[in-house]
């Protein structure tokens, strides 16, 4: 069995089982001078369940609790659709600046030039690379972007004197969008993407109207593919009047080779966490900036930084602005450590990334075809998605995200897209080499054998992680969510 | 997979089972074991009124939440109540004991779109 981990895992408790009553992890010396005595109903005589432990006792619980984790630092993480890609510690570095880290909210602008600039910077960068001629940086992540871009939306449709009612998603969208939609108060209408996976500019018009207030997409989509009709199909939205969002979770695709702005989208929002690599899926916190059309300008949320003859301040002066999504100025950690990582890689570096993260999914498709069934076969972009169809053994996905686990890779994501029956949705990212490449396709390729020869093992898999295959079903439908000691 | 000869199904995995101008709906064997294991049902108010093709309620699996879609219109005359509580009934008896809604038909001129057993099959095969 190939695997690259192997060897000893602590077990722990919960700190309140180490628990022993007055341990602890002080000593303090004998009090000289008066004791003062606080009012007595401001004294708590005991603080039940309080865990009693010594400093090692701490020191250790929370480092073991630490080795169970997983993240992009320790291995490859394919979750397609998450864009895990290694984050450089120079990023961090920068972020951590003193000027950056200490700088307070409510310095004055005179006193915050440089952080103003960072800001100023990074939405001309933001523009710059998606089209779009003005970028919103407060949203605190994807979602909470769609959510500003789709307020948006509806401010202009009611600015011109008429809230329509609908809004378009294909079937292959992102599974926030429809939420959003819904959240700003507009019916939902599924779109079906057609037998290739690409949305049809003729499935558009026939379901265009004017009571439709816009489109959502993800492109490239939620199955990998470029959705090759998208300047089209931003055409027939805009003559029945309707705007075009776009769900830029996938930009990684993308970078310094197309721009969205100019395929007739008129918003979208950033992942920077995904594309602009900074920690995130429990590392967090992320960021969304919204970048839209310079018709959809007005309605940006506020404050937004501008310049004055090299000088910069905060602008709150929008009267049709939609207001403020977010209190002080958006995840401003995170912008520093996007900035930082679109300065260091350069417009070049950028569509190398684009690139290398394309042919990186390319290589795993190529490597992988034939063992696993490819539901759409047209040119995958940055991740790839195939099926459990053809596995043998009556071996399903969930049995080979398990596998995988036993041979130290964190699994793709699995079961979504939703149009996929039995989903594998995998994302390489262009920071793994050939050889971790080539390690994971093995142990998917010797997972694909071991349906057909020992169908046993998949199923019982994971045998070699902390906790074996847990009860997903019961935990969702009778989840326990209190420790209670043993009496 | 088990496809009763007589009820009546949609693209969408919905079963009906047509009693005079009451409907009784469920989702078929297929979404069942699609889905995989149900945690989750919200089915809507008794006295609502529901319309072909939107969604009606929510099923929540292990893997994916989805909309259920009405395959007609009408008012909503019962509801399942155990259901809520004990959603697993939707993998271990689909078209008995996790039967979702009765609704009463607002009329009978949709019930020329449902398809009938051997349509639906086709439809499977083809997913």
């Amino acid at each position: 069995m190939t695997t690259v981990a192997r060897g000893l895992i602590q077990e722990e408790k919960l700190i309140f089982e180490h628990s022993d009553p007055g341990r602890r992890g002080f000593d303090l010396p004998p009090l000289d001078v008066p004791e003062a005595k606080l009012p007595e109903e401001f004294v708590r005589e005991e603080i039940p369940g309080f865990p009693e432990v010594s400093e090692v006792d701490v020191v250790r619980h929370f480092t073991r609790l630490s080795t169970w984790n997983y993240g992009v630092d320790g291995g490859f993480y394919p979750l397609g659709s998450c864009t895990m890609k290694y984050n450089p510690k120079i990023n961090e570095l920068l972020c951590r600046l003193p000027g950056f880290a200490h700088i307070h909210p409510y310095a004055p602008e005179a006193l915050s030039q440089g952080a103003l600039e960072l800001m100023y910077r990074l939405q001309q960068a933001l523009g710059e690379i998606s089209g779009f001629p003005a970028v919103t940086l407060q949203p605190a992540a994807g979602a909470h972007g769609e959510l500003a871009g789709i307020l948006m939306i509806r401010a202009w449709h009611e600015a011109k004197g008429k809230a329509r009612r609908k809004v378009l998603i294909p079937d292959t969208a992102h599974g926030t969008n429809p939420a959003t939609a819904a959240m700003c108060g507009y019916e939902v209408v599924p779109v079906a993407s057609d037998a290739d996976g690409i949305l049809k500019a003729e499935t558009v018009r026939a379901l265009m109207d004017e009571d439709v207030a816009a489109l959502m997409m993800t492109n490239p989509n939620t199955l990998g593919l470029f959705e090759s009709d998208v300047k089209e199909i931003c055409d027939i939205v805009h003559e029945k009047g309707g705007m075009v969002y776009a769900d830029g979770a996938n930009l990684n695709a993308l970078m310094g080779i197309a721009r969205p702005g100019d395929m007739g989208i008129d918003v979208m929002h950033f992942n920077l966490h995904k594309t602009f690599s900074t920690p995130h899926g429990g590392g967090g916190p992320g960021s969304g900036p919204v970048g839209v059309t310079a018709e959809l300008a007005p309605f940006l949320p506020v404050p937004l930084v501008v310049s004055e003859q090299g000088r910069y301040r905060l602008e709150s002066d929008l009267p049709q602005s939609i207001g403020r999504m977010k209190a002080f100025y958006g995840h401003f950690g995170v912008l520093v450590r996007a900035y930082a990582y679109i300065c260091t890689l350069g417009p070049q570096g950028l569509r190398h990334a684009s690139e290398m993260a394309v042919l990186a999914a390319n290589y795993v498709r190529a490597r992988l075809e034939g063992a696993y069934h490819l539901p759409y076969t047209g040119r995958s972009m940055h991740e790839v998605v195939f099926s459990d169809r053809d596995l043998a053994g009556g071996c399903a996905t969930l049995d080979v995200a398990k596998s995988l686990i036993d041979r130290g890779f964190h699994p793709p994501t699995i079961y979504f897209p939703l149009v996929v029956r039995g989903a594998l949705m995998i994302e390489p990212t262009e920071t793994e080499s050939k050889e971790v490449l080539d390690e994971f396709c093995d142990a998917m390729l010797e997972i694909a054998r071991q349906a057909a020869e020992d169908p046993r093992q998949l199923k019982d898999a994971p045998v070699r992680a902390k906790v074996r295959r847990l009860d997903e079903a019961a935990a969702a439908r009778k989840p326990v969510l209190r420790w209670t000691p043993e009496s | 997979m088990d496809f009763p000869n007589h009820l009546f199904y949609t693209e969408e995995h919905e079963w009906i089972s047509i009693e005079a101008d009451v409907a009784t709906v469920g989702i078929t064997d297929f979404a069942q074991d699609s889905l995989g294991d149900v945690v989750f049902v919200e089915l809507p108010e008794v006295g609502s009124q529901v319309e072909s093709g939107k969604p009606f309620g929510v099923v929540e699996s292990v893997k994916a939440v989805s909309d259920i879609y009405s395959p007609l219109s009408g008012e909503v005359l019962e509801i399942n109540e155990e259901l809520p509580d004990t959603p697993e009934l939707v993998n271990s008896s689909p078209y008995e004991d996790a039967w979702m809604v009765k609704i009463k038909l607002a009329s009978k001129d949709e019930l020329g779109d449902l398809l009938d057993v051997e349509a639906y099959k086709a439809f499977v095969e083809q997913q």
